[in-house]
């Protein structure tokens, strides 16, 4: 058993490509780019005709798997459900952090 | 291995229709499903209905489960021998060592889906999961060493699956905060027949602290003040992950004020490290002496100060 396992981290720093994309989240490719051209999966940028995400995006595409294959979403109730989630994630972050403000004593 | 009553699990009769068994599962999916809901238990409960539903929306597997009878929730039980057979599950011995009750199904899956027997060509990606990891703040701020014990589903030769304890170790550097995930490609489930090996993924969140709040690389700590030390300003000791620094409190410092401690919060991957802010308290003791009240007395009838001040300005 040794420790040199890779870790990736999901964030900012790592970018990966649309196809890598695909091969992680399970999505098809006609529903990654619906998802993507929808604006419910952000692009990072754009090259020639290739997309480019933040691998923070990984786990977002992930969830709309799971949406599809467990609550047999179609894209655009994928759409929707990603961007309700979006926003109670915001929204629960910044609870987190007005309660980290307020004091103990 | 224990036996799960599936019908139950999704709240139908034995006889219910597909139709109904596919309402029942959307119904209960809605309300558990992990993503969405927020249902005490909701992982365990969906865990639940989705292998019952997996195995009940298939009318092969419909009919196995169906041949196993009728039995209590969770009572220990072994299929009869020639039930796998009999089911086309397999040829030969069949082992339900180390099986448990959703595996006995899966193996049905693996062929019925895939449209192929288990020696056929047709590679098998591994099981990707998903793990929450609860770490320290003075682990967040040092780093860790992760060693996760999990138990993966693997194939043999023949393609029957079994759950196999696994321990990964994994290195996390300094800087992860609550909601970040990391991946550790193909330290998932063992992939078959040359399909790739599922990934991991870890989901970290720190564990509450007695001292600290964190929120993203940021800290807070309450700093109690005594009203003389907030009055005429003060150098008090701060804790910070890295030992206690010195922080000088200006005079006039007021409950609530945050004193930033640049750089004092958790390490960033890359780039600058957060805040630390101690946020002033300031705190009186419960008795005071009968010195004491004195002082207090002749300050309160020398002070021109007026704490209340704005409501009259407000009102």
């Amino acid at each position: 058993m040794s420790v040199d396992t890779e870790v990736v981290w999901l964030d900012e720093h790592a970018t990966i490509s649309l196809d890598e994309l695909l091969q992680v989240s399970g999505l098809a490719r006609e529903e990654l780019l619906e998802l993507v051209q929808g604006g419910a999966i952000p692009v990072l940028e754009t090259r020639g005709a290739s997309y480019y995400f933040s691998a923070r995006v990984i786990s977002v595409a992930r969830t709309a798997c799971r949406l599809r294959d467990e609550l047999e979403l179609d894209v655009a109730g994928l759409a929707v459900a990603l961007r309700l989630l979006d926003r109670v994630q915001s929204l629960e972050a910044e609870i987190a952090q007005l309660r980290a403000m307020l004091p103990r004593v | 291995m224990k036996y799960s009553d599936y019908y139950a699990a999704l709240g139908v009769e034995r006889g219910a229709s597909a139709e109904q068994i596919k309402k029942a599962y959307r119904r209960l999916a809605q309300k558990y499903h992990p993503d969405v809901s927020k249902e005490p238990e909701a992982e365990a409960r969906f865990k639940e209905i989705s292998e019952a539903y997996q195995t009940l929306k298939d009318p092969a597997k419909r009919a196995a489960y169906d041949d196993l009878g009728t039995r209590p929730q969770g009572e220990e039980f072994r299929p009869p021998p020639d039930w796998a057979r009999q089911h086309g599950a397999g040829e030969g011995s069949f082992s339900f060592e180390d099986l448990d009750f959703a595996d006995l199904f899966s193996r049905f899956g693996a062929r019925g889906e895939r449209g192929t027997d288990f020696g056929g060509h047709a590679g098998m990606p591994g099981q990707d999961f998903e793990v929450p990891v609860e770490i320290s703040i003075e682990d967040a701020f040092r780093g860790t060493t992760l060693e996760l014990k999990l138990q993966m589903p693997e194939y043999d030769a023949s393609g029957r699956v079994r759950r196999v304890p696994h321990t990964v170790k994994a290195r996390i550097a300094p800087g992860a905060v609550d909601g970040q995930r990391l991946r550790l490609p193909g330290k998932g489930g063992k992939g078959f027949n040359g399909g790739r090996d599922g990934d991991l993924y870890l989901d970290i969140s720190l564990k509450p602290h007695p001292l600290y709040r964190a929120t993203g690389h940021d800290l807070y700590v309450d700093l109690p003040l005594a009203p003389w030390e907030a009055a005429l300003g003060a150098s008090v000791e701060v804790p910070t992950p890295a030992g206690a620094v010195t922080l000088k409190v200006p005079a006039g410092t007021s409950s609530g004020r945050k004193l930033r401690l640049a750089g004092r919060g958790l390490p960033r991957p890359k780039g600058n490290p957060g805040d630390l802010f101690a946020v002033a308290q300031v705190v009186v003791p419960d008795k005071l002496s009968p010195r004491e009240r004195e002082l207090y007395e002749a300050l309160g009838k020398e002070s021109a100060f007026v704490a209340r001040r704005h409501f009259a300005e407000r009102a």
